[in-house]
């Protein structure tokens, strides 16, 4: 835990010589960074040089890019304002593209520094050089070359904007050393204000408004682009009494408490949520891109609604669903603009129809995953942070976790990023650390970035409670292999290779405990989260279970299989 | 038989940065659009390009490219030559076979009634220079094909928008968002394409 950064050794008053890499720290912190996560090399030296004249800014090492940028993601989404990562050229840069492409698809705004070769070495394929720009270029919103170093700080503030702007997003900043190393001549760069929401056209809200008034069954549908609009759209639900649903990513955007909530629609939907929307006659959708997870087979979701489809990116509307009434705005403004005249429904044929089907496809409550979940992430309090990494875990987790408030269910949903979800727990543990971070992983994916442990130690974070659903397998894999490959179990199995993972934990100096049933279980969640400081968790099921409800792959929302298919016991196979 | 793809003409102003073709043309490339052709030059105002693209596909999918266009930060607006009358020109060279003197004569006739230029005079070719719109170069390139085409190279089309520029809002150069882009008509699904989504990991 002894903290040797170099930070002693900068003098403040030493920033007047300035250079590229202390403009882009004097930058940052103009702009409220006041932590980054990154890892150093050859092509950054002089940005980490600088750093140490700039104590206001805290750097976290973490162990690999990833571990990093997936931190600075976590940062990202729990607080709504932007992460930032910083890697060196080449292998280190390149160690930050799952990163990218995962906040590009689930809209998170971060800024990633890399570091490159000194401008006449590009394109030589000097020592570490990769072109990441050219890399990058599908999976940020931007992307920039620095070749002027008294062009940085506007370069910096412009990609903050961009990244923050309109749907959020990643921009990478790429420098080359000699551009850090350059004597800055120029001027430093204030923030840019935020922009103007978009504001929804009146006579597009008119004809919702008609549309939506005209509903005998109708049906709110939340997506992540209403996280930050989450008050607007309680309210506007209240106001007509719509029964609402929340995608994976818009969990915790309204909340889950309330009477009129319907669960997550989709491949592992809730029964209500898929049959409300394939019986609905007026689907209205708030910041939701109608992902195929989302929507089971394209040509029959909501087959009897027109859809109201509220959306800031004029792109998502239409792309996959038709829109019957397009409205192109910011979440919020359209949220107030449509609550003005509501007239609540009341509608009890409707009604009486969705309590019925709330009522189905309820979990086991016999030992397994789900119910180790269960009993897990009702310890949960409304303030916490639930992270998960990818797979069955976090299906169950997404069905079973209640969320009263926004930003709280931090998960990868459009990449689907196993390795996700400890990094990302730890960057939001390090923003809010008086809330527990807790984070929820399988097997599998908790060891593609378990050596951030260390991270957690060396920075004495306290708050970070990891739960191992420990299934020995590639739980979702073999899910999929038990139902679509004539259980041809290839490759999934981890059983037998698996780390002691409090061995693991203990290695790190991070207190362990393990269960394996239910009445274990709970007594080791007390010990687990009363540990003064970050503590793991491992919790050993049966692993022949699967996660339902389940939509196969190209079938109807309503076609789903609502519980598990009983099983004639098999021999253990894929070993 | 199915219908023949609709072609559509689109321009964009851009601004003149590094990588900004790359970008688009990746996007392009990426999400599965049809460029059939795409041409660039400086503009009158420093620092903005202006590129004009026909993509071939109904219009829900053109639709859906213009959009995703006007979200890269290099991309200063789009503009929609459906939505507004247009001039378009595109330039070709052809070269030409020409065999004996009577093909010669024969060429050069067939040329002068398009108000094709000669560029280039060769013992046994022709190299000629035809503007116009698509339909006169197809036809061009039609009437003397029977010669024997031995090269051509096309620069695409290229349009502009009819009238001043003064009275045409989404002509002003800004930074803000393309008109004609808000969705106010109900937009073609992409239902056949999103079918096709694989359900995979
Ligand atoms: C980086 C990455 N590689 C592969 C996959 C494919 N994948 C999705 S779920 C899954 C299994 C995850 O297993 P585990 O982490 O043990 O969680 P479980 O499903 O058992 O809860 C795999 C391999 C992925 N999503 N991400």
């Amino acid at each position: 835990m002894s903290e040797i950064t170099g930070q002693e050794s900068g003098q403040p008053e030493m920033r007047s010589d300035m250079t590229g890499a202390k403009a882009l720290w004097a930058t940052l912190a103009a702009h409220g960074v006041s932590t980054v996560f990154g890892y150093p090399g050859g092509a950054i030296m002089p940005v980490y040089d600088a750093l140490t004249y700039y104590p206001e800014v805290r750097h976290i090492l973490a162990r690999h890019e990833q571990g990093a940028i997936h931190a600075a993601e976590g940062w990202a989404k729990a607080t709504g304002e932007i992460g930032v990562c910083i890697a060196t050229s080449g292998p280190g840069a390149t160690n930050l593209v799952t990163g990218l492409a995962d906040a590009m698809m689930d809209n998170v705004p971060l800024l990633a520094i890399t570091g490159n070769v000194a401008r006449h070495l590009m394109g030589t394929d000097a020592f570490q050089e990769a072109d990441i720009t050219g890399i990058t270029l599908p999976i940020t919103k931007h992307n920039y070359v620095v070749t002027d170093p008294d062009m940085l700080p506007t370069i910096i503030a412009e990609a903050i904007r961009i990244a923050r702007s309109g749907r959020p997003g990643p921009v990478l900043v790429d420098i080359p050393k000699d551009v850090q190393l350059a004597v800055f001549k120029g001027e430093l760069a204030a923030p840019h204000a935020k922009p103007e929401p978009v504001a929804p056209r009146p006579e597009a809200l008119e004809a919702a408004l008609a549309l939506l008034k005209t509903a005998r069954k109708p049906v709110l549908m939340v997506g992540g682009g209403s996280q930050g609009a989450s008050k607007e759209i309680t309210e506007f639900a209240r106001a007509w009494q719509i029964p609402t649903i929340t995608t994976l990513m818009g969990l915790g955007a309204f909340p889950a408490s309330d009477p009129l909530w319907l669960g997550m629609p989709g491949m592992h939907g809730s029964v209500a949520a898929n049959h409300a929307i394939s019986q609905s006659d007026v689907l209205v959708g708030f910041g939701l891109r109608f992902d195929d997870r989302v929507t089971g087979r394209v040509k029959d979701f909501a087959p009897n609604a027109q859809i109201i489809h509220i959306d800031l990116d004029a792109a998502e509307i239409g792309k996959i669903v038709r829109a019957h009434l397009p409205v192109k705005s910011d979440a919020a403004l359209a949220a107030v603009a449509m609550t003005a005249d509501a007239v609540p429904f009341d509608l009890p044929e409707w009604q009486a129809q969705l309590d019925d089907w709330k009522t189905r496809g309820e979990h086991p409550t016999t030992w397994g995953a789900a119910q180790a979940v269960r009993q897990v992430v009702a310890r949960l309090k409304p303030d916490d942070i639930l992270t998960t990494d990818v797979g069955q875990h976090q299906m169950l987790a997404a069905q079973l976790a209640r969320f009263e408030k926004p930003r709280r269910w931090l998960t990868s949903g459009g990449l689907g990023t196993m390795g996700f979800g400890f990094p990302a727990g730890l960057g939001a543990a390090m923003a809010e650390p008086g809330v527990v971070s807790m984070v929820i992983a399988g097997d599998g994916g908790f060891q593609m970035t378990a050596q951030e442990l260390a991270t957690l130690t060396k920075y004495d974070i306290r708050n970070v409670k990891i739960c191992i659903i420990n299934n020995s397998y590639l739980g979702m894999v073999r899910q999929w292999q038990e139902l679509f490959h004539e259980k041809r179990y290839s490759e999934v199995y981890l059983g037998d290779s698996n780390p002691d993972f409090i061995k693991l934990a203990d290695a790190y100096n991070i207190r362990g405990w393990r269960a394996d049933n239910s009445a274990d279980l709970e007594s080791a969640i007390d010990a687990w989260l009363a540990h003064d400081g970050s503590a793991l968790l491992e919790v050993v099921v049966p692993n022949e279970h699967g996660v339902f409800p389940m939509v196969p792959a190209g079938a109807a929302l309503y076609e789903m299989i609502e519980s598990e298919p009983v099983k004639v016991p098999t021999t253990e196979a894929g070993k | 038989m199915t219908a023949p793809i609709p072609d559509h003409l689109v321009s964009a102003l851009v601004r003149d940065e590094p990588r900004v073709l790359t970008r688009i043309t990746s996007l392009f490339g990426r999400r599965g659009y049809n460029i059939k052709s795409l041409s660039v030059g400086t503009t009158e105002v420093p620092g903005v390009s202006r590129m004009t693209f026909v993509v071939s596909g109904d219009r829900g999918v053109v639709e859906q490219a213009m959009k995703q266009l006007d979200k890269l930060h290099d991309v200063i607006k789009i503009i929609d030559h459906s939505l507004e009358k247009f001039v378009d020109r595109e330039l070709v060279l052809v070269k030409v076979r020409v065999k004996d003197s009577e093909a010669r004569v024969e060429v050069r006739q067939m040329a002068e009634d398009f108000r094709a230029r000669i560029v280039d005079v060769g013992r046994h070719a022709l190299t000629f220079e035809v503007t116009g719109d698509e339909g006169k170069i197809t036809a061009f390139t039609e009437q003397m094909r029977p010669f024997g085409i031995l090269e051509t190279m096309r620069t695409g089309r290229i349009a502009l928008t009819r009238g001043s520029n003064a009275d045409i809002p989404s002509h002003v150069y800004h930074g803000g968002e393309s008109q004609g882009l808000e969705p106010v008509i109900p937009t073609a699904p992409r239902e056949e394409k999103a079918r096709e989504v694989n359900n995979l990991f």
